[in-house]
């Protein structure tokens, strides 16, 4: 569980959203505290964070035989409860990202993949974001 | 942690006397649970290798993944009198046990290749590095197969911690913020304590003897303050160090302040050190972490099958069947046994098919992974030792590259040696895993000079970067749990489905480490030859 003091303190902070990443679980980590900020804006935070496993061009890991899907063309896009819900939910190998996205984040981002991607323009907000992290009782942590 | 000595049965009963009692009366848990309260048995669940004997002659087991947990199973499946198969994905055993050296390739899922040129002797550890030295069972399995350990050297009080927003972002000794934060805590706890703040809360000995704990941990003055003197010299280091003969008197260093010290967050590092997984001793093998695998391999290996992707994992009443293909030569085959030992990581598991039940197959769907990413640099020589007096150890940043650590074997040899120039977690991770491995690597040497601005760059050789989420035989490095995905799926994800039974870093309490996955295939292989042996 990460403490909630974390988040607050970088909130005050201003408008970059810093990140602890001081593990307090039982798996190894580096054992510091991590001032990585992560872009505001759709682009940015999806090159610092979905290409990571989804790529550059957005295809996915379909090529290399993996279960990584595409995010370009992808027709599940329409349903914006369904892009919001994985971004907070996570689904199979993709964890959640509510614990070190803001809502303001992932909308910017899912807005972006949207219409970046695919050509569905309506932009999806940070309040559509926040109704459904508390429809679905809070954001996800860990154990 | 409770001592048993202080807080045990009173009146002639020994310890040993009551937990035989509580064992027969609750049962092994409850004793388990007694002993830990008394103060033993606070290592992992390990009570020694399985003695798992008499195999019904002809009864053979499939397992799928040589990574510890099907190497582990394999060895002790086979020794109970087994006919085992392994199928490896890989064109090497050993998974997330595994070691970059000279001459390896990382290919990643959308193509981008490296190939490592590290010098002979010379590796990176992308997974586990360092061994807690109560993960029991890792240790003895290291013992009987022969894998020599060294010491990992974790708590380096010379090395540096480093934030940009403290100290203008210049590096700082450990050992001096350490020193300096609990000295300038002590004599804020010493003032509150005369001034009588905690005189509801403590009572007049404890004050007293807490005064002294302050004066003498803290190193305050006699004027309960914390100053520069050569008693804090002695432990935060000198400006003029001790000397011989007619060579100056050593010379006290001078003072961080509190809000320097604050502004550093060494607490994080003062904190994480008290780990129960972190705590000193730590080891890691001989040559790279690999050798555990080796060490494996040396007993099982002509049981593994490598370079076979498996493709579809269908079972009867009669025993299981596993299509595979050969990714070398195109050839597809099937191999079939009585049971399954599954140990292919959930993301990879999920694109599988598999004739599992709904409750299994929403269980392996259910497990997410952390995607770290760490990059070894190799140096052209070890200027941490020769310049700074590093050896071994980390310095930590809050930048994505999160730390560098310093290599713990041949200390003081020339040549060229390999850094961990990265380990990073969470929003680092992500970014530093999206970038090409070109870019990583300027990453790396980019944050990590703040620590050896004047050689980092001019020693550096070569480089490798390992982002676990792009590696496509795994796309991840740890399992992530929640309290609520723990209920609802753990359960059904280690109970067996028919003939197969998961096992791995996935299905264990203990995620993250080589002990869980090695704890998880000890449990599967323990209940599977009870069902062996009753069916």
């Amino acid at each position: 569980m990460r403490p909630a003091g974390f988040a607050a303190l970088a909130g005050a902070a201003g408008a970059v959203m810093g990140v602890a990443t001081a593990s307090t679980s039982a798996q190894d980590s580096a054992g510091n505290v991590s001032s990585v900020a992560i872009a505001e804006e759709g682009a940015g935070v999806y090159v610092q964070i979905c290409q990571a496993c989804h790529m550059a061009d957005a295809r996915g890991g379909a090529g290399a035989g993996t279960g990584i899907p595409a995010l370009a063309d992808n027709p599940r896009m329409a349903d914006k409860d369904y892009a919001i819900e994985i971004m907070i939910k996570g689904r199979g190998g993709m964890p959640w990202f509510s614990d070190i996205l803001s809502s303001r984040q992932i909308a910017a981002v899912l807005t972006h993949i949207r219409t970046n991607f695919n050509d569905y323009e309506e932009p999806i907000t940070a309040l559509e974001v926040d109704r459904a992290i508390a429809l679905a009782g809070g954001p996800v942590s860990d154990e | 942690m409770t001592n048993g000595d202080a807080g045990g049965p009173q009146g002639g009963t020994t310890r040993r006397e009551l937990l035989s009692m509580i064992g027969a009366m609750g049962g092994a848990a409850a004793m388990y649970q007694a002993m830990t309260a008394l103060g033993h048995a606070a290592e992992t669940q390990f009570t020694g290798p399985p003695a798992l004997s008499g195999a019904r002659p002809g009864s053979s087991v499939l397992v799928l993944g040589a990574g510890l947990a099907g190497l582990l199973a394999a060895l002790e499946l086979s020794k109970a009198g087994y006919r085992v198969q392994v199928l490896e994905f890989q064109d090497r055993a050993g998974g997330r046990n595994y070691s970059v050296r000279g001459g390896d390739r990382i290919v990643e899922v959308g193509g981008a290749t490296q190939t490592c040129t590290f010098a002979p002797g010379n590796y990176l550890n992308p997974g586990p590095w360092r061994i807690p030295h109560h993960h029991r069972t890792l240790l003895h399995y290291c013992k009987s197969l022969g894998v020599e350990l060294e010491p990992f050297i974790q708590n380096n009080h010379n090395a540096f911690v480093h934030r940009g927003d403290a100290f203008g972002g210049q590096p700082q000794r450990y050992k001096e913020l350490a020193v300096d934060f609990k000295g300038h805590i002590s004599e804020l706890l010493g003032k509150a304590l005369n001034e009588g703040a905690l005189d509801q809360k403590v009572s007049v000995e404890d004050k007293e003897k807490l005064l002294v704990a302050l004066r003498e941990w803290g190193l305050l003055d006699a004027n309960m303050a914390y100053t520069s003197t050569i008693r804090v010299a002695g432990q935060r280091g000198y400006d003029i160090p001790p000397g011989g003969g007619l060579s100056p008197a050593p010379t006290p260093s001078s003072l961080n302040s509190l809000g320097g010290v604050l502004s550093s967050n060494v607490w994080t590092q003062m904190g994480f050190y008290f780990n129960y997984v972190m705590q000193t001793t730590m080891f890691q093998p001989k040559g790279g972490m690999d050798m555990i695998a080796a060490g494996f391999m040396r007993e099982v290996g002509q049981l593994v099958r490598l370079n076979t992707r498996v493709t579809r994992i269908a079972q009867s009443d009669a025993g299981v069947t596993v299509n595979w293909t050969d990714t070398q030569t195109g050839e597809a085959g099937s191999s079939s046994a009585d049971w399954c030992v599954c140990t292919i990581p959930p993301p990879v598991l999920s694109q599988i098919e598999m004739q599992v039940g709904s409750a299994m197959q929403n269980a392996i769907r259910a497990v997410p992974m952390n995607g770290q990413v760490k990059i070894g640099l190799e140096m052209r020589s070890r200027f941490w030792e020769d310049n700074y007096a590093i050896y071994g150890g980390h310095s930590f940043t809050d930048q994505a590259i999160s730390l560098i650590s310093y290599p713990n074997d041949n200390m003081f040899k020339d040549g060229p040696a390999v850094l961990l120039g990265a380990f990073a977690n969470g929003a680092g991770a992500f970014q530093l895993a999206g970038m090409t491995p070109e870019q990583r690597i300027e990453m790396a040497l980019e944050q990590g000079s703040v620590f050896h601005p004047a050689e980092y760059r001019r020693e550096y050789v070569s480089g490798a970067s390992v982002a676990w989420s792009r590696l496509p035989w795994i796309q991840g490095c740890t399992s992530r749990w929640t309290e609520a995905s723990r209920a609802t799926h753990y359960r059904n994800l280690c109970d067996f489905d028919g003939r197969i039974v998961l096992a791995g870093e996935h299905a264990t309490y203990y995620g993250g480490w080589m002990e869980g996955s090695m704890l998880s295939a000890l449990d599967a292989i323990g209940r599977l030859h009870s069902r062996a042996l009753s069916a």
